[in-house]
């Protein structure tokens, strides 16, 4: 309640810690992997950069889930449509980075639509080689689709697991459509064989590492943007929506609107996860819209603890490596850890790491803020309970 | 006893010709000779003959076996090495100085000719009904003679509307007919309703008579009704069977969804070991007792349904136990519960398809009203009916389904009145999953058993049973057949994936004017 | 219920719609309400005025209709024939929930409804009256909001010493006066309040009376309530409702002496 609270109050201890990780991370990575040669037993090779730039997009990713889930009670299985479509949008910019250098050697069109027999650019295409417009599209489209999306469901007062359902077919959809190959973007390979961004060869180290140092500025943004929100009146509107909707409707808020913003700008957050993801993996493609992989996703922010961001955020990186490791150790027993972990966290962490954490050590305020939303889901049937009068 | 039947008349109506001289031997004689035009004369003389003991010999010159003795114009079938009489079909001695009967072109028309109007009369009404068919293609006006005997002698129903359509079919070819032949030809081509018989009609609008082309106009006109009618028929056919495939799958959802409020979302993997249940009994059965075979589905259902059930239970009292009321949760830990099952199931039988074959009454096709329809598909559709109103039963007249009844809509009171709510709750998710077995066994004979087999499932049934209003029994039997039928009619102008799309936004958009679905429960404690 | 009705005379405070008239000079006009639920008919043409400043306790056994008259006021139900107008101009069975909120009417659930993770204070904050635009929230007043004016509402309702406590950790009683305080803070014309003292020991019952006593010299209130000792308190009109209509009005003597209100509800 201070009146006029200096903007770094906003950021609390957890938050401090996450800034400066993500600081020590963007000096020492990009240090170690241009300053010390490629001999020594510190030197970080650049493929290890790559991939540690995909963990810090998934970990946006999560960032933008939480948001939503942790302080809207929104649980999304679509997440990954939004990180999907800010990925296409990037990955037509670099399709038309290629320019005459595909192996069909066409002026104008990429490779597959040459392959497709495609006479011109499809309109959708037009602009995509202007790297602005393609920054553009990176917010606006999955921004788009996120608020008409949310503005409708949450308007008509689709909740719980309703919603859970319609996101998840909303992914299915764009996957199925992705597929297809009268899309006009590649159908079931998708975009690739990336050559240059901003006339800079993708491949090259320096590029490697600037994108690295870009995404983790990206997810510390996405942070202050998010930790923004949720302290301010709006996100304590967005809590109290998330544990009673009706009674801030009595209160005179209308939910939707509410909903509404903080999933347009989740959806956007994503996006520019997915806009960043392209470049260091180096292609996009309709695999990245399965209901599955949105679902995991959702797992790595109850791991790392939801409504914490920060938690998110550690629990898709902690997630992604074990997933590394173990991919690469024993394929086999991935799903069954991935499997368990979702049972175990549900069952027995139900607050995930740093929510847990903050339940052991926090102030009595963090507390607060980590307390577990009661969920007000309880499918039809179960609620009937006549209300005496 | 029809084919025995033919075959007296067929003795009984060539008794008599056989033995005396028969007008087939005049024309044997024409045949040993070097003049085309008497072969073919001759050719066209054996044919209308009727004798069915003329065809080997037709087909054996067809296919330049046919030989003459110049001496007595003594005519000799060869087969390989042999040679037999072609007029008594009895072995000859080896001969010499035999010249091959010749082939022109005029000849070899001849030939088909003749030998499709030998068919007609060939004892095997399944070949009568081929040439009658070959006949109405080619409308060849030299058979029509032929062709009236066959119809009078033709006993079978079907065979002899065939015979009718072909003669109808060559009258109209036949310049020379009166209109009142004609007319009557066009009633009958008419009838037959299909691609071939509308192209005859079409070539109809030339005709000098005005009254033969207003009513092979009219006969047109009446085909395209029909054969539209027979495509939207199989368009619901096929709709229908997509439905019973979704009903299958959502089946049991509309229990552990709609009844418990559980989101079980490894619901799909209890299908996918329904499917792996009818793999092993069938692996068990070729093993030990391939007669049983026939019988691996009815064997598969109840251990599908031990088995899916069994799980279900497990899940329950592990799992969904500790999490009820709070649905988001329970559907993160199903959905890492249907990553373990995938995972075990890949584990055990490998990642790629395993083998369900299907049984002799799964196979073949019937027609209906001019509509194909498979066994399969059939029994399928019949089975998804089966389950759906056995369960209705289950709920509604059984003292189990009372007790879920009364457990689900009020747990406090239900346990107040001695019911055991924790026993209830098992054995409800375990009927929902068991079900879900079941459902394994009938996708099975259509889909890839792998182990992925459950996912292709899950988002779908999901809809159907929100789609159709949870809670509501009938509402997912609904859902699942008007999805079913909506989709198979896009198909045909959006394609089959966006057609699945478009259907998939309708649902979305659907649930936003009302989320509680078609049969949404109304009232005040709903909304709260 | 026509009696009460008094016409004409726009002098009241609320603007209405453009050009709209005045129907009514009661702060809340219900006329011949139907309300069906499933073939069940909770509001069988309820009628009821309530006039500017007025006090009025709603008693009735179950099932007669209280709740479902809420939700027809605060724009939850839809009614499906009927009048509801609120200060003579506004059609409440067209308005949403939030705008029938904005327009000064305020309800407390039968079940204490707080937001449960937040502060006491945060609770009292965010029913503030104010713009409550999603967007500006961002940014906007309710970011700096003085504690002094959150205090003087807690004052009221004795909770002041509570202010950082988690609302999850109030007591029941605790609850439902802290609904009451929210209730103050949005500074309705009319506040709704169904069943204020249920869970309440006897002294707590006692304060809430008094409480609403003070609220009421400043707002229109309606309760409801079936504790007769607390109903007595309030020192109000009492209206009994029984199957979706009204059964009696009157003081409580009177109503409570109508032999129809002594054999649907009191008993004998």
């Amino acid at each position: 309640m201070a009146p006029r609270t200096p903007l770094l109050a906003m950021i609390d201890t957890k938050g401090w810690i996450f800034l400066g990780v993500l600081l020590a991370v963007c000096l020492i990575v990009p240090l170690f992997n241009l300053a010390v040669p490629p001999g020594s037993p510190l030197h970080v090779p650049t493929y290890v950069v790559s991939l540690l730039g995909k963990y810090l997009c998934y970990a946006l990713l999560a960032l933008s889930l939480d948001l939503v889930w942790g302080y809207g009670g929104i649980l999304s299985l679509g997440h990954g449509a939004f990180f999907g479509l800010g990925g296409y949008a990037m990955g037509m910019y670099l399709m038309r980075q290629i320019g005459p250098r595909g192996v069909y050697g066409h002026p104008v069109l990429p490779d597959f639509m040459v392959f497709l027999n495609y006479k011109e650019l499809p309109w959708y295409w037009l602009g995509f080689d202007f790297f602005p417009f393609a920054a553009l599209m990176v917010l606006l489209v999955p921004g788009l689709l996120g608020f008409l999306f949310g503005w409708l469901a949450f308007r008509s007062r689709v909740t719980g697991v309703y919603l859970s359902i319609i996101t998840q077919a909303m992914t299915y959809a764009l996957m199925l459509a992705f597929f297809r190959n009268d899309m006009g973007l590649g159908g079931n390979n998708g975009l690739t064989d990336f050559k240059d961004i901003l006339d800079f060869n993708v491949q090259a180290q320096g590029v490697r590492v600037t994108l690295f140092v870009l995404t983790a500025v990206a997810l510390a943004l996405g942070y202050l943007i998010a930790r923004f929100m949720t302290v301010s009146a709006y996100g304590k509107i967005l809590v109290a929506i998330r544990d009673a909707e009706p009674r801030t409707r009595f209160l005179g808020y209308r939910p939707h609107h509410y909903k509404a913003l903080a999933f347009t700008v989740s959806a956007m957050m994503a996006g520019v996860a997915g806009a960043l993801y392209v470049p260091q993996v180096g292609i996009i493609n309709p695999s990245e819209f399965t209901p599955t992989n949105s679902i995991e996703a959702v797992i790595w922010v109850a791991v790392g603890g939801r409504g914490t961001l920060v938690g998110a955020a550690l629990g898709a990186v902690l997630i992604n490596y074990a997933k590394t490791l173990l991919t690469g150790a024993m394929p086999e027993a991935w799903l069954f850890a991935l499997g368990a972990l979702f049972v175990l966290v549900t069952l027995f962490l139900p607050q995930g790491i740093v929510g847990t954490l903050i339940a052991r050590l926090g102030d009595r305020k963090a507390r607060i803020a980590a307390r577990l939303p009661p969920e007000p889901d309880i499918p039809p049937r179960l609620l009937e309970e006549g209300r005496g009068s | 006893m029809i084919r025995l039947l033919v075959y007296l008349l067929l003795a009984l109506a060539f008794a008599g010709p056989v033995r005396a001289q028969s007008p087939a031997d005049a024309a044997y004689t024409r045949l040993a000779s070097d003049s085309y035009a008497e072969i073919e004369a001759s050719i066209v003389g054996l044919a209308a003959s009727g004798d069915p003991r003329t065809a080997p010999v037709i087909q054996a010159l067809a296919e330049g076996r046919l030989f003459y003795r110049p001496a007595d114009k003594a005519l000799f079938v060869k087969q390989g090495d042999a040679v037999t009489d072609a007029r008594t079909g009895v072995p000859a001695p080896a001969t010499e100085g035999l010249k091959p009967v010749r082939a022109n072109n005029k000849v070899r028309r001849a030939l088909d000719s003749a030998l499709g109007t030998l068919n007609l009369l060939a004892p095997d009404p399944g070949k009568r009904r081929e040439a009658a068919e070959a006949v109405f293609k080619a409308r060849d006006a030299t058979v029509l003679p032929a062709l009236e005997a066959a119809l009078s002698r033709e006993t079978d129903a079907g065979v002899k509307r065939t015979l009718q359509e072909a003669r109808a079919a060559v009258v109209l070819a036949k310049p020379g007919s009166t209109e009142a032949d004609r007319l009557a030809a066009v009633a009958t081509i008419q009838g037959r309703a299909d691609g071939d018989a509308m192209g005859i009609l079409r070539a109809l609008s030339a005709d000098p008579s005005a009254a033969v082309q207003a009513a092979a106009a009219k006969g047109v006109a009446a085909i395209e009704t029909r054969l539209a009618l027979i495509a939207g028929a199989s368009n619901v056919w096929y709709g229908i069977s997509l439905g019973s495939v979704l009903l299958l799958a959502a089946i049991g959802l509309a229990i552990t969804f709609g009844v418990m409020g559980i989101i079980n979302m490894a619901h799909g993997e209890m299908v996918m070991l329904g499917a792996y249940t009818t793999f092993l009994v069938q692996e068990a059965i070729r093993a030990h007792a391939p007669g049983l075979f026939e019988f691996s589905l009815a064997i598969a259902i109840p251990a599908a349904f031990l088995v899916g059930g069994g799980v279900g239970v497990g899940i329950e009292r592990l799992v969904i136990r500790h999490l009820y009321g709070r649905p988001l949760e329970t559907l993160l830990a199903t959905f890492g519960i249907s990553l373990i099952l995938q995972q075990t199931v890949r584990s055990i039988f490998g990642p790629t398809n395993r083998e369900v074959g299907a049984p002799q009454f799964m196979t073949g096709a019937f027609d209906l009203f001019g509509l194909s329809i498979t066994w399969g598909r059939f029994w399928i559709v019949v089975f998804a009916l089966a389950v759906f109103f056995g369960l209705m039963f289950v709920l509604r007249r059984t003292s189990f389904g009372l007790k879920t009844r009364a457990v689900t809509q009020n747990r406090r009171m239900a346990a107040a009145m001695g019911i055991r709510t924790p026993w209830v709750d098992a054995l409800t998710f375990g009927l929902g999953s068991g079900i879900a077995g079941i459902a394994g066994v009938a996708l099975s004979q259509i889909d890839n058993v792998s182990p992925n087999l459950g996912q292709g499932y899950i988002i779908d049934s999901f809809l159907v049973v929100v789609f159709g209003g949870v809670g509501s029994l009938w509402g997912t039997l609904v859902a699942a057949l008007s999805i079913g039928v909506a989709n198979k009619f896009l198909e045909p102008y959006a394609g089959a994936v966006l057609a699945k799309i478009l259907l998939l936004v309708f649902i979305i958009l659907f649930i936003q004017k009302r989320p509680r679905g078609l049969f949404a429960l109304k009232g005040r404690s709903v909304e709260a | 219920m026509s009696a009460a009705l008094a016409l004409a005379e726009a002098s009241s405070t609320s603007p209405g719609p453009a050009g709209a008239k005045r129907l009514t000079n009661a702060l809340l006009y219900l006329d011949d309400v139907r309300v069906t639920f499933d073939g069940y008919r909770a509001l069988r043409g309820l009628s009821l005025t309530l006039g500017r400043g007025e006090m009025r306790a709603i008693i009735g056994p179950n099932g007669a209709g209280k709740t479902t008259m809420m939700d027809v006021i605060t724009g939850k139900t839809r009614p499906d024939t009927g009048t509801a107008v609120f200060d003579g101009v506004h059609d409440l069975t067209t308005l949403d929930e939030a705008t029938i909120a904005d327009l000064g009417i305020g309800r407390k659930f039968q079940k204490p409804t707080v937001f449960e993770s937040h502060t006491v204070a945060d609770n009292i904050l965010l029913a503030l009256k104010g713009p409550r635009r999603a967007f500006p929230s961002l940014f906007g007043w309710r970011n700096r909001v003085e504690a002094e004016r959150i205090d003087d509402i807690l004052r009221i309702v004795g909770l002041v010493p509570h202010r950082a406590r988690p609302a999850a950790d109030l007591s029941h009683g605790q609850k439902q006066w802290l609904e009451i305080g929210m209730l103050l803070a949005q500074d309705p014309k009319l506040l709704l309040v169904d069943e204020p003292v249920a869970g309440m020991t006897d002294a707590e019952t006692e304060e809430t009376a008094k409480l609403l006593r003070e609220i009421a010299k400043d707002h229109a209130v309606v309760v409801i309530e079936h504790d007769m000792h607390f109903v007595r308190a309030l020192e109000c009109r009492v209206t009994c409702l029984h199957e979706g209509a009204a059964l009696a009005e009157g003081s409580i003597d009177a109503v409570s002496a109508d032999p129809r209100v002594v054999e649907v509800y009191l008993g004998r």
